[in-house]
């Protein structure tokens, strides 16, 4: 299969490489380039384990080509810590909001979008807001909870 | 419970933030799907387009030729190892690979090994496999109709579906009380198929290292020492014996039951890896574990209960019909091919009881394990808090009354069950008020009286469950002979701090702190300075494994045990230090002292130095034990559930309004963590109970094969629970502890399907079977003239 060059940004990080056309975002991020914390969950879009953000708006990798991400800027979670734990990371922490840790790199960085462009959010939005990442363990609440802290830290509050 | 050690030590009753968080939220877990290893190879499988099938031809000639593709094997393949046959957890056989027959659609039927992922995906689509397609049994009816075909043609002499009977109780006595009863009650009802659809499917590394003649499987398991002997068993022939064998079981993406088979996958690669010699990763994608992986549930219940005039439950009669696919690879314990099913009975004084079962095979996939419940429970619980219900109805008694007039009272523990069982404590009355003191129950009673007047369709619904769990004491539980014993090993290092290993696997239920916060308790070592350890088998003590909520029952009682060894090692050694002797000394947290004197004492970090550095003439060096527990008795945790729903008419939606869940799981280890796991639990009892069943069609075609169809609850369906507890310790576990990873799943789903029924009881309902979707309370409302 004839192979395409991509140059992506990645945490901040260049890389220029080769790529099979149908070479899906998670499996370059996973396998390529060794980021083992966006994970697999479904085939369909649906469970958003794979989230990332692609050029700033949150995407499940599993359903775009790399090529797509061809000249882009990507964000996962090994890139969300800057020294400290990003609140996010703290809130799921403080507030119990993780158990198995499966699903957790694909909510926070949906999180991470949610609150860019809606720093207060209601407890409702931001169960609409995270309703295409599917949790098995938590039951949501504490998601909720960590969310919302991460906004009042993120607001300069607790 | 109080908490007795400061919070820098951290022991019982504290909410210790968790310690595994770290790696998870920096995206540094390691679970299998992240490990990579030299060399290492993929496998991905073809399975059957067809429920029931015989295989003409396998011609895998194209696949060979693609592109990175190795090898493919079949049955034939396998054959030649005589490995293309496994048993069961239940002593049933499977096939790994077929040979002649696939039994259930998404069956594998062959496996293409290959340099990467994607080219061994293309390899699967080059193999090409010629079918005859057979009439399928998909419904446990149709299998035991006269003329059904039979199915498992491999057992010799088989003449029809039939896999077992199993039944509980005194039949005799129960239908004399049935034949003279004031009141009988009865409902037909269906508990479907569900999957446990774990967030991460299941996978496995297989290294085979042929210079030692060493096995490493990394492997998503629940059980891992169970899975290194079940090995062992199956290839100690081809030399592969126990020693040479290690299981890792990394970190696991939510397992719930559906991790503890050994699936076919698994043992393909085993076979491939040794003979390739190289390492052979399978990870399924979600299509495949929703179709092929074991199934839960899938049990038709027809329950009855008889009773006085008064509302008293005189008698329990239980009958039930089990689909367990074509093999029964269920994972009970040995002597209970129908689970802790005979919890049935539940929170009510049943003088007498009856409970009967048949199994039988159809053309679906295996399994019969558990979805976040211990061992059928969840269906022995929703048949009896469902029929408690329809017996209110029939009487016109308020469901809470009913129940509060039935249950068995606090001095009746340990209670004896009409079918067997000792419950060790419970305290039903007192959860089931402070359940309905919370959500102000006359109040909503009355809300409902007033609704009903303006035909809104408002309900109310309370499911009191008694919960069976921590198999188990080995008089009665084994798994293929080996007892479900649990174990706790600690070393505790000279500057004091510690490493613990467990024969449990954590798969998100936060051992690597709940664990070190029992030590703590015992010891007085900071939790904080205890590694916990678990799912190596190289290194951790043997043990059954984390399921059916047994790790504290278990594992967690071996850890107290385990500690408290120590600390008489530690009163010793503070004797020695101290110059006194042993029967003068008091343990105060996390010191000796001598009685009378609290400044003369030695803290157990002085103590384990000693162990190491000054250590009394005759005593072994070193400071570490180890604990096999088993569990004299299993623990019953219990609580009360109250659900409130309000129904759209327009579209039959069931919206729930508020869901109170008082829990009571004796002695909790950390609030945080306890309620974590009831918040899941409760949205794991939501599920089934509104979205999810795993569907087949006439032909046993999956329909609901993907998370496009098999609908897991979002944080928008799911309701904010409000949680709170009794505290009623287990008499016979060394903290007083219960388990509780399973009670809100086996106790949500009737509360909520009760609470709908109740909504629209005036109109004559009695049942719904779940999931209860809004066609179905549509169609109702249709059918009752409620709506056009």
């Amino acid at each position: 299969m004839p192979k395409h060059s991509i140059n992506v940004t990645v945490n901040g990080e260049q890389h220029t490489t080769e790529v099979e056309p149908r070479l899906l975002l998670v499996h370059f991020l996973r396998e390529a380039l060794n980021l083992t914390g966006t994970h697999i969950g479904c085939d369909t879009s649906n469970c958003g384990a794979c989230t990332v953000l692609l050029n700033g708006k949150s995407v499940k990798s599993c359903t775009v080509f790399a090529v797509q991400a061809n000249g882009k800027q990507i964000k996962t979670i090994e890139g969300m810590a800057n020294g400290a734990m990003h609140p996010l990371q703290e809130g799921f922490h403080q507030e119990h909001g993780l158990q198995c840790g499966y699903c957790t790199p694909g909510m926070i960085m949906r999180a991470h979008e949610l609150l860019e462009k809606n720093p207060s959010p209601s407890e409702e939005e931001i169960r609409w807001g995270i309703s295409g990442n599917l949790c098995r363990c938590t039951g949501y609440v504490n998601i909720v909870k960590a969310i919302q802290y991460a906004a009042n830290k993120m607001k300069g509050g607790a | 419970m109080a908490t007795r050690t400061p919070l820098e030590i951290g022991g019982m009753g504290h909410s210790v933030k968790r310690k595994e968080d770290a790696r998870f939220l920096h995206g540094k877990g390691k679970y299998v799907d992240d490990i990579k290893l030299p060399g290492m190879l993929y496998m991905d499988i073809v399975r059957s387009p067809f429920a029931y099938a015989k295989i003409k031809s396998i011609n895998t000639e194209k696949a060979l030729k693609v592109p990175g593709v190795l090898a493919v094997i079949t049955g034939e393949t396998l054959k030649g190892f005589n490995l293309h046959w496994m048993p069961t957890l239940m002593s049933d056989t499977q096939m790994v690979l077929p040979t002649d027959t696939v039994m259930y659609q998404a069956q594998e039927v062959a496996a293409v090994i290959a340099t990467s992922r994607y080219a061994a995906a293309d390899g699967v689509e080059a193999v090409e496999v010629e079918y005859e397609p057979m009439a399928a049994i998909v419904t446990p009816q149709r299998a035991m109709e006269k003329d059904a075909p039979v199915l498992r043609t491999d057992k010799a002499g088989k003449k029809d579906n039939h896999i077992w009977h199993w039944e509980v109780g005194d039949r005799q006595s129960t239908n004399n009380v049935f034949d003279k009863a004031d009141v009988v009650v009865k409902e037909d009802m269906y508990i479907p198929r569900i999957h446990v659809a774990s967030i991460e499917t299941c996978g496995c590394i297989a290294d085979y290292n042929k210079i030692e003649n060493k096995l490493t499987v990394y492997m998503t398991t629940q059980a891992p020492h169970a899975i290194r002997t079940v090995f062992a068993l199956v290839a100690g022939h081809v030399g592969l014996t126990e020693e040479k064998i290690r299981i890792i079981s990394p970190d696991i993406g939510g397992g719930f039951g559906g991790k503890v088979p050994v699936y076919p996958g698994y043992v393909i690669a085993v076979a491939a890896s040794v003979v390739i010699g190289k390492p052979v990763k399978w990870i399924e994608d979600r299509m495949e574990n929703l179709q092929a992986d074991s199934f839960a549930r899938d049990y038709y219940i027809t329950a009855e209960i008889a009773a006085d005039k008064d509302g008293t439950m005189k008698a329990l009669r239980i009958k039930t019909i089990a689909d367990h696919g074509y093999t029964d690879a269920a994972a009970n314990p040995s002597k209970f091919p129908a689970g802790l099913f005979s919890i049935v009975t539940g929170s009510y004084d049943f003088p007498v009881a009856f409970a009967e079962m048949d199994a039988y095979y159809t053309n679906k996939p295996p399994g019969g394990v558990a979805y976040r419940c211990s061992f059928r429970v969840t269906e022995a619980v929703h048949a009896i808090e469902r029929i408690v219900d329809s017996l209110a109805l029939k009487l016109g008694m308020d469901p809470a009354q009913l129940r509060l007039k039935n249950f068995i009272k606090p001095e009746q523990f340990p209670y004896h069950s009409a079918l067997g069982w000792e419950y060790d404590s419970g305290n039903y009355e007192a959860a089931l008020k402070k359940a309905m003191d919370i959500i102000e129950y006359d109040k909503l009673r009355k809300e409902q009286a007033e609704k009903r007047k303006k035909g809104e369709l408002m309900g109310i619904g309370i499911s009191s469950f008694t919960e069976i769990v921590g198999a188990g004491n080995s008089k009665h539980f084994d798994i293929l002979g080996l007892k479900m014993f649990d174990s706790c090993e600690i070393r505790v290092h000279p500057t004091g701090k510690a490493i613990a290993r467990f024969g449990t696997k954590s798969q998100g239920q936060g051992h690597e702190t709940t664990y070190a916060q029992i030590i703590a308790e015992e010891l007085g070592l900071p939790a904080d300075h205890i590694l916990v350890e678990e799912g190596d088998t190289d290194t951790a003590p043997y043990g059954l494994g984390t399921y059916a909520s047994r790790s504290t029952p278990t594992a967690g009682a071996a850890a107290a045990k385990a500690a408290r060894k120590l600390r008489e090692k530690a009163r010793k050694i503070a004797a020695h230090l101290l110059e006194v002797n042993e029967q003068d000394l008091e343990w105060d947290i996390n010191k000796f002292h001598v009685k009378g004197a609290p400044d003369k004492a030695k803290t157990i970090q002085e103590i384990v130095f000693a162990a190491y550095t000054n250590h009394p003439a005759g005593m072994e060096a070193g400071f570490e034990a180890v604990s096999y527990y088993d569990p004299p008795n299993l623990t019953f945790p219990f609580g009360s559930y109250i659900c409130v729903v309000d129904i759209d008419k327009g579209t039959g939606e069931v919206k729930i309004r508020r869901f109170v869940a008082v829990d009571d799981c004796g002695n909790i280890i950390n609030p945080m963590i306890v309620e974590g796991q009831i918040h899941g639990g409760l949205t794991m009892g939501l599920a089934p109970a509104l979205y999810e069943e795993m569907r087949y069609d006439e032909d046993g075609n999956c329909v609901t094969g993907s998370f496009m169809d098999y609908l897991l609850p979002t944080a928008v369906e799911t309701p904010r629970w409000e949680t709170a507890k009794t505290v009623t310790p287990s008499p016979h576990h060394p903290i007083g502890a219960k388990g509780v990873g399973e009670s809100a799943t086996v106790g949500a789903p009737p509360a909520i399907a009760n609470a709908v029924v109740d909504a629209l009881s005036h109109l004559g309902v009695t049942h719904i079977d779940i999931p209860i979707t809004p066609p179905k309370v549509w169609s109702i409302l249709k059918e009752k003239g409620v709506v056009n």
